[in-house]
């Protein structure tokens, strides 16, 4: 049995967690997932301003930070901390490991980056048509920022076997952080469908850290014990392609049959499809048992064979963005946020202003469910304490955006009384990156897995 | 029968993919799995989010979860950055599905 961690779900999670996960209890494996499509365009500017950056620094911070317990412990790190950069994620790493006299063995897997030669596929008729639409990236080439594969859990494996102690990817699928090691420790091959499946859906389960184990958890959520020390996910994996998902002993949380449920919903298509790099995995064959308190058995899992693609993601710009804030209070909160909207409205037309859209919301009357939460009723509405009034604006034209952002603060002076500016000054504005969802013969691309420092 | 409100018998997480949102409903008690099969169908959740979602919803049995999982496509104003909304994730379209009124 082998025990695989779970630190980090987004870039932006809790910084604590991967500490955590290292030093109060036994595990074999921490694997972090920093990148979401949003991470990879933000990675994108960073670069632009420095060819240095382009990888989440946080991830530098925390090796520098464990590295002493990483090496007592014998825990090998495996996380899409390289982004856009991967070399320059991984010289920092040596670097904060040079600086504390410590040797460790780091591996890069790279080769996902396909900015470069998007011209070159689409002059020989790769056309990276777009997954939902199946419009040709050429539509929209001049826009584009950078574009990168889905490598799968194979590379990953190999940079383990290689004596790996910290693997640094760019894009990869995120679940093959968690497979790769089940891949390199049981010698499981490219054709077990049912095994990798098995990684693959193990890895989905603890992909989005405590979300599996009572973070943004429905069912009982109140009586979840201590949210603010939660245990995050660890898969106790066997070479059957059967595992657990748990959490350290002492942690908050709860890991529960119906709090992985949840999680395994989360952002799924198909589920008798799911398609990754190296297997398609069904989720309608998953059977799940509560093995003991907070530990969830899965058995049952089965596969098939792997999809000739890769999937890539592009990104590309699409005009700009700004959404603007008010507080309007009781009395007639809402009616007051309405009649600002209405006066902003008609001020941008008389502006001869022009947008792509223009949206607004009423926060605490029925933003978040909108049209199934309907109006508040004429019973509820006079009471409300208080109303957000939030408008966004997008546009291709900068100069309309920003001049939209100099017309909500005057409505505290100027339009209906009650109204608080919300201390947030006048709204910022956004480039748009948009995505770009395509697929890729895998014999196109090839991932690329090296040692450093290098023996040579 | 009487009418009930779906959080009397389900819980649900949601998600999203471009512009696609997917909610995963999930009885709370595996008897309930089927009342949630006849009553909340793909044509009762696209009117339920009536000028919310503007493309297909699509639906999926999970019985071995006694779940169901819904598509929304076109149900995020172009998806999570090009999106002005609060939510541009949807994230809360999974409380918003458990407004729903069924017969149980």
């Amino acid at each position: 049995m082998i025990r695989i961690a779970n630190g980090q779900g987004f870039w932006g999670d809790s910084l604590q967690a991967p500490v955590e996960q290292i030093r109060r209890g036994p595990i074999d494996y921490l694997t972090l997932d920093y990148l979401a499509e949003v991470t990879m365009s933000i990675l994108q500017k960073q670069r632009a301003r420095d060819p240095k950056a382009g990888y989440a620094r946080d991830f530098v911070e925390l090796i520098a930070r464990v590295l002493p317990d990483l090496k007592d412990r014998r825990i090998r790190v495996i996380a899409n901390a390289g982004g856009i950069n991967p070399m320059g994620c991984r010289d920092a790493v040596l670097e904060a490991a040079a600086r504390q006299n410590i040797k460790v063995k780091v591996a890069t897997v790279t080769g996902d980056d396909i900015t470069d030669r998007l011209d070159q596929f689409l002059k020989r008729g790769i056309e990276l048509k777009n997954m939902d639409t199946g419009e040709p990236l050429s539509a929209i080439q001049a826009q584009v920022e950078r574009a990168n594969v889905y490598f799968g859990a194979f590379p990953v494996a190999e940079a383990l076997s290689q004596g790996a102690e910290i693997v640094i990817t760019g894009r990869v699928a995120d679940a093959a952080l968690t497979l790769a090691p089940m891949i390199h420790e049981f010698g499981w091959k490219e054709t077990d469908w049912d095994k990798l499946s098995a990684g693959v859906i193990a890895g989905h389960a603890i992909e989005c850290g405590a979300q599996v184990t009572g973070g943004n958890c429905q069912v009982d959520w109140e009586t979840i014990p201590d949210l603010a020390d939660i245990g995050y996910p660890i898969v106790e994996a066997e070479p059957d392609g059967t595992f657990c998902v748990t959490k350290h002993a002492g942690t908050g949380g709860r890991v529960t049959v119906a709090s992985v449920k949840e999680q395994l919903l989360y952002e799924i298509g198909d589920p008798t499809q799911y398609i990754t790099p190296d297997c398609v995995a069904d989720f309608t064959t998953v059977h799940l048992d509560q093995a003991g308190p907070d530990r969830v058995r899965f058995t049952g899992i089965r596969g098939r064979p792997a999809t000739n693609y890769y999937k890539v993601s592009a990104s590309f710009t699409a005009g700009y963005k700004a959404m603007g804030s008010l507080v309007y209070s009781w009395p007639d909160a809402y009616r007051k946020a309405r009649a600002a909207d209405q006066i902003l409205r008609r001020r941008l037309g008389l502006l001869g202003l022009r947008f792509d859209a223009i949206r607004t919301e009423f926060l605490g009357a029925n933003a978040c469910h909108s049209i199934p939460a309907g109006e508040p009723s004429h019973e509820i509405e006079p009471h409300l304490p208080e109303v957000v009034l939030r408008v966004g604006v997008r546009s291709e034209n900068r100069a309309a955006v920003e001049r939209f952002t100099r017309e909500i603060a005057p409505l505290v002076l100027n339009g209906p009384p009650g109204v608080s500016g919300l201390g947030l000054g006048r709204p910022r504005v956004d480039e748009i990156v948009a995505f770009w969802p395509a697929l890729i013969p895998k014999t196109e691309v090839r991932p690329e897995v090296a040692i450093w420092p290098s023996e040579s | 029968m009487a009418k009930r409100k779906l959080v009397e018998l389900a819980h649900a997480r949601s998600g999203d993919k471009g512009d696609l949102v997917n909610i995963g409903l999930i009885a709370k008690k595996p008897e309930d799995y089927p009342i949630l099969v006849r009553e909340v169908t793909a044509e009762r959740v696209k009117q339920h989010f009536e000028g919310v979602c503007k493309g297909a919803v699509e639906r999926f049995e999970l019985p071995n979860l006694g779940a169901l999982n819904f598509l929304l496509h076109e149900a995020l104003d172009g998806g999570g950055t090009v999106a002005l909304k609060a939510d541009p994730q949807g994230k809360t379209y999974s409380t918003a599905l458990l407004r729903m009124e069924i017969d149980a």
